[in-house]
């Protein structure tokens, strides 16, 4: 079987896995499971593993830490919100023609999306001249000036640059909870962040983050590279940003996207495993799960989720995934050898 | 005689009021090996460093294949034909082998980024054709058979190799090998010297190595540059080199 062959099938095989993942979601909304509780539970899944996993471009495989990922989050959640918005009313105005919710909902995500982009190429071109520490709070800085610069704009929610005052959350965003379509946008985001790392792109970053000077002594380059995975993260993230905003709450605010959200996002990267985008998928879920389920623990919840962090990181500091990545294929292949009998087992085995 | 392909006119840098490298000429012809030799601290990885854009000459210029290089970074420069390895060996220690040498085709798969995220077909077809080029050139080096294995878990000779394969496998005309025999036994030594022999015919490429391994330069090079303290003090060939005054007084102190 050609590696192409087997991708194919892999593929195949993973939309599957995901339908099946679909049908039980539905079965459970039929059966009346899903209250509105249980959907906001899957709905933060949703966006935090679209996140999660574009930060993990950038931690896990470039190496690079970040630490202002809410600001793209925020830039993608704020651009569509106010698109989406200034659409419903131009359409109510009668001044644009009317589309439907779902075309409507997707202009603002590609706008978002590529909003976000853009400034993770801004940030990008000078930040990641640096390394390290310091693009740590390059990019921590950045996070906070998006933050603070979206809590003054006017038309965000603030009452203007100029007048300095902490702005309102913006209101009146339109809705778009609806559980299969969220799913498969989400699917389809970290399908592709998966053919990305499996690419002559992945490749030269995974050897950047391995010894730059390396690569760039092969031709590599090593700015271009870096850049280009930084933006398309930030792209990720705006997306999720997107997902956010539409989450059926209505509104969204400055406050949503502080420094403290960027650090817990750069927790799930690190307890998934850099280099992994199970572990990252893995980790998403559940961290946004747990801190649900602690709720019993009332106020020592912080500290069970925290005191829960400390033990995994000493007990498996590279994360709980590593660098693997789960293949349904290869489970399934494993599967089928271990439940047929090893009939074709070499003969040099049982010569005597 | 045969074209030039580097030429250094000179080149030089100083790092604050240290010149490191002053006054350097050179002309290296197509097809020829030549050592660069020196005592430790004479500036010779230097001289690669600034050759690979990792410095900036601050005095003279450079030349390949008669365009003038200087101020051009690392990835420009291996486009252009240069390749390099290093003293400590830089390998991506957690890649496969095959992906290290693939690591060098990058900007020569053609493919863009809409390609590599839908994969379509010039994805394939690219990907599988620099796989067949990696795992031909590995044969070359005789590590085919390596090509899935974890590059740090390689004895420390096919690392050597690696590296040198690796470098090759960007196109280089001129390869630069910084102590290509540090740290290796005589049996890897040799190995190592027929392995360079064997690509100078199959590759037709060009060499300039530092080493401080005098029987292996004696053995291979065919003209030899001596620096110290920054300075070409002599050059000429081996027999001529290891006889000159300056020389022996250099490496051995008045």
């Amino acid at each position: 079987m050609t590696k192409r062959e087997q991708s194919l099938s892999g593929l195949i095989v993973g939309i599957i896995g995901l339908c099946v993942v679909c049908l039980a979601l539905y079965a459970a909304d039929a059966a009346g499971i899903l209250n509105d509780y249980y959907r906001g539970i899957i709905v933060q899944c949703l966006f935090t593993i679209v996140l999660v996993t574009s930060l993990n471009l950038t931690i896990g495989f470039l190496g690079q830490i970040a630490l202002g990922h809410a600001g793209f989050m925020a830039i993608g959640a704020y651009t569509s919100a106010l698109v989406t918005k200034l659409m419903g009313n131009a359409i109510k105005a009668g001044t644009m023609m009317p589309v439907a919710p779902l075309v409507q909902f997707f202009i603002g995500l590609l706008c978002g999306a590529l909003m976000a982009a853009l400034f993770g190429l801004l940030l990008g071109i000078p930040a990641l001249r640096l390394r390290g520490d310091y693009l740590a709070i390059i990019t921590l800085g950045f996070g906070e000036i998006i933050r603070v610069v979206i809590q003054n704009l006017k038309f965000a929610g603030g009452r203007g640059l100029a007048q300095g005052q902490a702005g309102q959350a913006l209101i009146g965003i339109m809705k778009m909870d609806n559980l299969y379509i969220l799913f498969w946008i989400v699917a389809l985001c970290v399908g592709l962040m998966f053919a990305f790392i499996r690419s002559k792109y992945g490749r030269a970053i995974v050897a950047i983050r391995e010894d730059d000077i390396a690569t760039g002594s092969v031709g590599v380059n090593n700015t271009f590279y870096k850049v280009l995975t930084f933006s398309l993260s930030a792209l990720f993230a705006g997306v999720a940003g997107v997902l956010f905003a539409h989450r059926g709450l209505n509104t969204i605010s400055h406050n949503d996207f502080s420094f403290l959200k960027s650090t817990e996002f750069v927790i799930m990267v690190v307890l998934g495993g850099m280099g992994s985008l199970t572990g990252s998928v893995i980790a998403a879920i559940s961290l946004s799960i747990l801190p649900e389920m602690l709720r019993s623990f009332a106020n020592y919840r912080m500290l069970v989720y925290s005191v829960l962090l400390v033990i995994i990181m000493i007990f498996r500091p590279i994360g709980l995934c590593g660098k693997y990545e789960f293949s349904l294929l290869r489970v399934i292949r494993k599967g089928i050898a271990l439940a047929s009998p090893p009939h074709k087992q070499s003969p040099s085995k049982g010569g005597i | 005689m045969a074209d030039v392909i580097l030429k250094a006119a000179g080149l030089g840098i100083a790092f604050g009021g240290l010149n490191a490298l002053s006054k350097f000429n050179a002309e290296i012809r197509e097809g020829e090996l030549v050592g660069l030799i020196g005592p430790n601290g004479a500036g010779k990885t230097t001289v690669f460093n600034l050759f690979t854009g990792v410095y900036q000459p601050t005095a003279g210029e450079f030349f390949l294949f008669g365009h003038r290089m200087n101020g051009k970074k690392t990835h420009e420069l291996v486009d252009a034909g240069i390749a390099r390895t290093f003293q400590n060996i830089r390998l991506f220690k957690k890649m496969t082998v095959l992906e290290n040498v693939m690591i060098s085709f990058t900007s020569r798969l053609k493919y863009g980024l809409l390609n590599s995220l839908f994969r379509t077909g010039s994805y394939w077809q690219e990907e599988e054709g620099g796989r067949l080029r990696a795992m031909q050139l590995l044969s070359a080096f005789n590590l085919q058979d390596k090509a899935d294995m974890i590059a740090e878990s390689l004895p420390y000779g096919q690392q050597r190799k690696l590296e040198i394969a690796r470098a090759l496998a960007t196109n280089a005309k001129m390869l630069l090998l910084d102590e290509p025999a540090a740290g290796m036994n005589p049996t890897e030594t040799s190995e190592l010297l027929e392995c360079i022999n064997n690509i100078r015919r199959e590759f037709s490429i060009t060499i300039l190595l530092i080493e401080h391994d005098m029987s292996l330069v004696m053995r291979i090079c065919e003209r030899i540059i001596v620096l110290d303290y920054g300075e070409i003090i002599a050059e000429g060939g081996p027999e001529e080199i290891s006889h000159d005054p300056k020389v022996i007084a250099a490496y051995l102190g008045e």
